[in-house]
């Protein structure tokens, strides 16, 4: 059993994201043109929370979208087959902004991939970034527009997000 | 998440967990089918060779379209324009393929084993498109999928499969799949060309048309594959297809809810009648397009495959 510990529990990572939905309207002024698009397995079931406070904050509904990344990433060659999850995006994404929704911001190249795959659907006129957890350790020229929290980790710590598992509280764990 | 395989030969070595793994992929490969931009770059700068040695037009071209939604480059090849006229061997044909740094070798095959064949002896990933009367197995991982989508499971499900069984890959891939994922298969057309042998795989075998698709909640029909019979198996066409054609008055005898599949070409009047081919019953047309989503998945699954390979250890 690795070492580890909670870097956030469930009423932390509800305020987190409390707070990231109110920077997202401070942002955008314009609610009506904001729609969320989460990257699965995680960043999918925090957008529909995101969406849930926002669309109080805004008094109107705001669309989700399911986005999956895998067959638009660059290292297919270098491991086994990851499993890919289908891409409900039942709106139109051009001329909207796009905030891209996922749970640790790492590499930055499932961000890349994001990018790449959402612009076969349209061309949004802005794309955002929100995340739960930006572990560091950046790849690629890319930086997070919302920030849950910034935890600086080493290379070979896993950062685990639980959310949603039946008879589990929802945390997000720091295995070194 | 169970996919370690290098390449696809058979249906009949992979466990249950594979086989959903695939369908599951499939399931995400479809709606690519249905974007703004039917394209990604999952196989991009990889070369897919379809390596045709018997006449196929629709699993080549869904193999290239697949392969092609991939963004993968892929080159035909096929036996009337090949150098087998000139005499080279298969082994000599693929080596030289291999030679041009082809990453895929996808290979139809009168011979039964040829794609296994062809996995000892290249290093690239080989994908049997149906060798003999062996297996077709992406032909039952698609029938598999259609059936899994329209009734929302397949355990337990009663799977009639009709006509041509003994000289049928289509048969024997999805005799395997489906008894895998729990179907309750019964086979059934003339008995010389549905012999009780069959039983051995696990399945009913019958010969009374009406009886084998009363309670069925899929019907596959299969061709009859002249091209393979050496002999005259059954006196003629208009006895067959009054014994074990789906007529109107047969499909009046199933569940209302039974569902019409068959992997094509069909011969109309003859394993079915045109009307139940057209009809909303009929599953034909949705197993092309399936084809497309669990044929990309199958290229996507075996690009990621690294270990060695089953084949020859047993």
């Amino acid at each position: 059993m690795p070492e580890s510990c909670i870097i956030l529990n469930a009423t932390a990572i509800d305020r987190a994201l409390t707070r990231i939905a109110h920077e997202i309207a401070e942002r955008n002024e314009n609610g009506a043109a904001v729609v969320l698009v989460g990257i699965p397995e995680i960043g999918d079931v925090l957008a529909q929370k995101l969406s849930l406070i926002l669309s109080e904050i805004w008094r109107l509904p705001v669309p989700v979208g399911i986005l999956d990344v895998t067959m638009h990433r660059d290292d297919l060659d270098q491991r086994m087959a990851p499993r890919v999850h289908p891409t409900v995006i039942p709106f139109d994404v051009t001329d909207k902004t796009v905030v891209l929704v996922d749970d640790v911001l790492f590499s930055g190249r499932t961000t890349r991939a994001a990018m790449d795959a959402i612009n076969d659907f349209g061309r949004p006129k802005k794309i955002q970034l929100a995340v739960l957890i930006d572990r560091g350790h950046r790849e690629l020229p890319i930086k997070a527009d919302f920030v849950g929290k910034n935890v600086p980790t080493a290379l070979s710590e896993k950062v685990r997000v639980r959310l949603g598992l039946p008879g589990r509280e929802d945390e997000v764990v720091l295995e070194k | 998440m169970s996919w370690h395989r290098k390449h696809l030969l058979d249906i009949e070595s992979l466990s249950t967990a594979e086989i959903v793994t695939v369908l599951d992929t499939a399931r995400a490969f479809k709606s690519v089918g249905e974007r703004l931009i039917k394209k990604v770059p999952a196989l991009r700068g990889k070369t897919v060779v379809n390596l045709f040695i018997e006449p196929s037009t629709r699993t080549r071209i869904s193999f290239e379209l697949a392969a092609q939604r991939l963004s993968a480059d892929i080159v035909n090849f096929s036996a009337d324009a090949s150098s087998f006229k000139k005499g080279e061997t298969l082994k000599d044909t693929a080596r030289n393929l291999e030679a041009l740094n082809a990453d895929f070798i996808i290979i139809r095959h009168s011979a039964s084993g040829a794609a296994h064949f062809l996995s000892r002896v290249l290093n690239a990933h080989v994908i049997n498109a149906g060798d003999g009367a062996h297996e077709h197995p992406t032909q039952a991982l698609l029938d598999a999928f259609t059936i899994r989508e329209k009734k929302g499971k397949i355990e337990g499900l009663n799977v009639t499969i009709l006509g041509d069984i003994l000289y049928s890959r289509v048969a024997r891939s999805n005799i395997w799949a489906l008894t895998k994922l729990g179907a309750n298969v019964t086979l059934c057309g003339p008995s010389t060309l549905v012999p009780k042998t069959f039983e051995q795989m696990g399945c009913r075998v019958t010969h009374d048309t009406d009886e084998a698709i009363r309670e069925a909640d899929i019907i596959n029909l299969l061709r009859i594959q002249h091209e393979r019979q050496r002999k005259t198996m059954f006196p003629g066409i208009g006895e067959y297809s009054t014994l074990f054609g789906l007529t109107q008055a047969r499909l009046a005898l199933t569940k209302p809810d039974a569902l019409i599949m068959h992997p094509g070409p069909i011969n109309r009047g003859v394993e079915i009648d045109s009307e139940i081919a057209d009809s909303s019953r009929s599953l034909i047309l949705e197993q092309v397009t399936n084809g497309l989503a669990v044929r990309m998945a199958v290229l996507f699954l075996v690009n990621g495959g690294k270990g060695p390979q089953e084949v020859g250890g047993h």
